[in-house]
């Protein structure tokens, strides 16, 4: 029973991108202060669950719903938002491959996005977060990060290593300290010492406030991450469902078991996997 | 600005009008035989036409000559404002994430002067005493040639070719309300002057600007047009212009040129530096306004080791079509010339830039760049980029670069997935195209005035 704190609650998602569906049927509730680890072979269809979470406008939900559940029973329907809204209403998606925008600094990008996120009425034009504030904060933030100040004054993800994409991502997921966040592959191009940072950083930002969904392939970000529930995806659909335990099998001997023990969805995942290869083939 | 709509009819750019102008300067005699030997040009040579590689993008089937003239003095000129003057005046700090780092000049607050013209008037002339005692000449160009002729007779309209076309002839024989200033050598001049050209609905503007720095002098000269009617009548303004500019031995020049038509009006204007030896150039050319542009952008590098950078920022929308020519010329070895020009283009306008470096025999160790980057807004606008380069030396770095592109969709989505709303998260990327640019702007305001009104403009990209 979650009755104390907001719950993202997902029913029957399905999804298609181009005409294609990728999730069928997904079902997921997060608490605030939880953390759930989803796994699952590639294309399975992990981050297509970030993207629809987000309102990516290439991912079409067809049918299911997305909703954040207030303790009160109110119910706000995020599929009717444009994604700017699911941000200012609490929701973060850190991306496995981070968009870069030239010639706008990181700094100027998170003062706007910390404004809006928390003035979620804010209108373009609007008085942005006093200079003075934003800066003192995004010091202390980037300094717990031992992150370089210098780094903020460089244009968002132009020209970073895959390692200083995450970095910057983790950041960001610090400064705007949503209600919940989709972090996906934030482990994927960083070394060993720096998922160990990153572990300790999401836990850290994380707290008791956030829920938080570790799309992962390891273990490792998981270590300061203790997942509530590990989810394994396969063929678009949450097959198996367990504690940090099965993530700790699943990263040591593979999704064999899995497959063998869902026939249909490992034939789903076959599927859409021929599928793409004739897209990319043709 | 708008002012009210002019009682007189325009008197026609012919002989009389000529004559009276002539008479009523009372300059000395060769300025008037310059007027004349210009007129006969405007009598023997015809509108450019499209054979020309220079007009053959420009399309002036709807130019009448004959609608424009000089207008009588307007009666409310002494309203006009110029977005770079009122930027400066204004004394608002630079409000930028990390100020330190993000000037290399001090943020003057004051002009050491201004000139405001409406309509082929003057209307405003200062100058900071102190810069006059010190024998700058700034201000009023009918004044100051009347007054220290000699002077300024080597470089009046010798920069510029008066015959190279129609439209120049035609400025060279009726230039009015022009500005000239002059910075003897040593003479260092912090604060920025402002000459500001404005029209009426319909209005006319000749103006021609004149700058000449002595050996060793610096000033910062910010330049803007202003006003004209809009793009619902097809004879909003004409503007037919000239700018000469001569950086002497050492000098350094800051020259920002800022064309804020409103869409109506028509603009023609050749504009060419020389930049002799040592001497440094930064000439940032900003369009935002006109139904049609046509711009020569000339600089010579005349004299070992001078530096030229050339900025441009351009804005269009609706169906305004603009095109540049530049030119980088290197006449003399071991010059640097570095051109930068970007363009966002919005609805079904047009915006040309033909760009050519040029290598003299003699100049060798030349290192020469021109770039162009378009950002497309909408499906109907279109960009040309042509780069061209002509060298004779057999010893130079000349490279130039064009690309075009529109504001990708994976961007929004990602700064949306962070608050923002798309408009904003769109006005951030194209703010972001501009910043490379406005980077090379030293003047705080300037660059943030130029980057307010490029954003004010911006609607859903489509």
């Amino acid at each position: 029973m979650k009755t104390a704190s907001d719950t993202l609650v997902i029913k029957g998602l399905h999804v298609s991108v181009e005409g294609q569906e990728i999730l069928k049927g997904v079902d997921l509730e997060i608490g605030r202060g939880e953390v759930h680890a989803l796994m699952g072979p590639n294309g399975s269809g992990k981050s297509t669950l970030g993207y629809a979470i987000m309102g990516h406008p290439s991912y079409e939900v067809t049918s299911g719903s997305i909703e954040l559940v207030e303790p009160n029973g109110t119910r706000h329907d995020l599929l009717a938002m444009e994604p700017d809204q699911r941000a200012r209403a609490g929701v973060f998606l850190a991306f496995q491959r981070p968009m870069s925008i030239p010639g706008v600094r990181l700094a100027d990008f998170l003062r706007h996005a910390v404004t809006n996120v928390r003035n979620p009425d804010r209108k373009e034009g609007e008085e942005l977060m006093p200079m003075r504030e934003f800066r003192s904060e995004l010091k202390a933030k980037m300094s717990e990060l031992s992150m370089d100040p210098d780094f903020a004054r460089r244009y968002v993800n132009d020209g970073f290593s895959g390692g200083e994409m995450k970095r910057a991502e983790i950041l960001q997921l610090a400064m705007l300290r949503p209600k919940f966040a989709v972090l996906d592959e934030t482990d994927s191009g960083l070394d060993a010492d720096a998922v160990r940072l990153a572990s300790e950083s999401i836990a850290r930002i994380g707290g008791a406030e956030m829920g938080i969904l570790i799309i992962t392939h390891h273990e490792q970000l998981l270590e300061h991450n203790i997942p509530l529930r590990t989810h394994v995806m396969l063929g678009g659909r949450i097959v198996e469902s367990g504690g940090p335990e099965l993530a700790a099998e699943l990263h040591k001997k593979g999704y064999e078991r899995i497959r063998a023990a869902y026939p249909e969805a490992a034939a789903a995942e076959k599927a859409m996997e021929d599928a793409r290869g004739e897209v990319s083939a043709t | 600005m708008t002012t009210a709509t002019p009682a007189a009819a325009p008197v026609g750019f012919d002989r009389n009008l000529l004559e009276s102008l002539i008479a009523e300067q009372g300059l000395p005699d060769w300025v008037a035989e310059k007027r004349r030997a210009a007129f006969d040009a405007v009598e023997s040579i015809g509108l450019p036409d499209r054979r020309s590689e220079n007009w053959m993008r420009t399309d002036l089937r709807m130019f009448k000559p004959k609608a424009w003239g000089l207008r009588p003095r307007p009666a409310h000129g002494d309203a006009v404002e110029g977005l770079l003057a009122s930027a400066i005046t204004s004394g608002e700090a630079a409000a930028e994430c990390f100020p330190e780092q993000s000037c290399q000049a001090p943020s003057e607050t004051t002009l050491a002067g201004r000139l405001v013209s409406c309509d082929g008037h003057i209307i405003r002339e200062e100058l900071d005493p102190a810069l006059a005692g010190r024998g700058v000449l700034f201000g009023a160009a009918e004044r100051i040639l009347a007054e220290h002729g000699e002077a300024i007779r080597p470089h009046w309209f010798s920069v510029i070719e008066s015959s190279s076309d129609w439209f120049a002839a035609l400025h060279a024989a009726f230039h009015r309300a022009s500005a000239i200033l002059y910075v003897p050598a040593g003479v260092r001049i912090a604060e920025p002057l402002s000459v500001v050209a404005a029209i009426s609905a319909g209005g006319v503007d000749t103006s021609h600007v004149l700058v000449v720095l002595g050996e060793g002098a610096e000033a910062t000269v910010l330049t803007e047009t202003t006003g004209g009617g809009d793009a619902s009548t097809s004879h909003g303004g004409f503007h037919c212009g000239g700018t000469e500019i001569v950086v002497g031995r050492g000098g350094f020049l800051r020259m920002v040129n800022l064309q804020n038509w409103n869409t109506g009006v028509w603009h023609f204007a050749r504009q060419k530096a020389v930049v002799h030896e040592n001497a440094r150039l930064q000439w940032t050319l900003g369009a935002l306004g006109s139904r049609l542009s046509q711009v020569a952008q000339d600089v010579a590098l005349a004299g070992r080791h001078a530096d030229a950078q050339v900025n441009g920022v351009m804005f269009t929308e609706g169906r305004q079509h603009l095109v540049y020519n530049t030119l980088q010329h290197h006449e003399a070895p071991a010059c640097h010339s570095d051109l930068l020009y970007k363009g966002a283009l919005q609805d079904r306008s047009r915006l040309v830039w033909r760009g050519m470096i040029k290598v003299d025999k003699a100049a060798q160790k030349t290192d020469g760049y021109q770039r162009n980057d378009n950002l497309m807004l909408s499906n109907e606008s279109r960009a040309d980029s042509i780069p061209g380069l002509e060298i004779e030396a057999d010893d130079v770095r000349c490279t130039h670069g064009a690309t075009s592109g529109r504001v990708d969709s994976e961007q929004v989505f990602y700064a949306q997935a962070r608050g923002l709303s798309a408009d904003e998260a769109a006005r951030l990327v194209v703010t972001g195209f501009f910043q490379q640019v406005f980077d090379r702007i030293t003047i705080p305001q300037v660059r943030e005035a130029l980057a307010r009104a490029v954003c004010s403009r911006i609607r859903r990209i489509t």
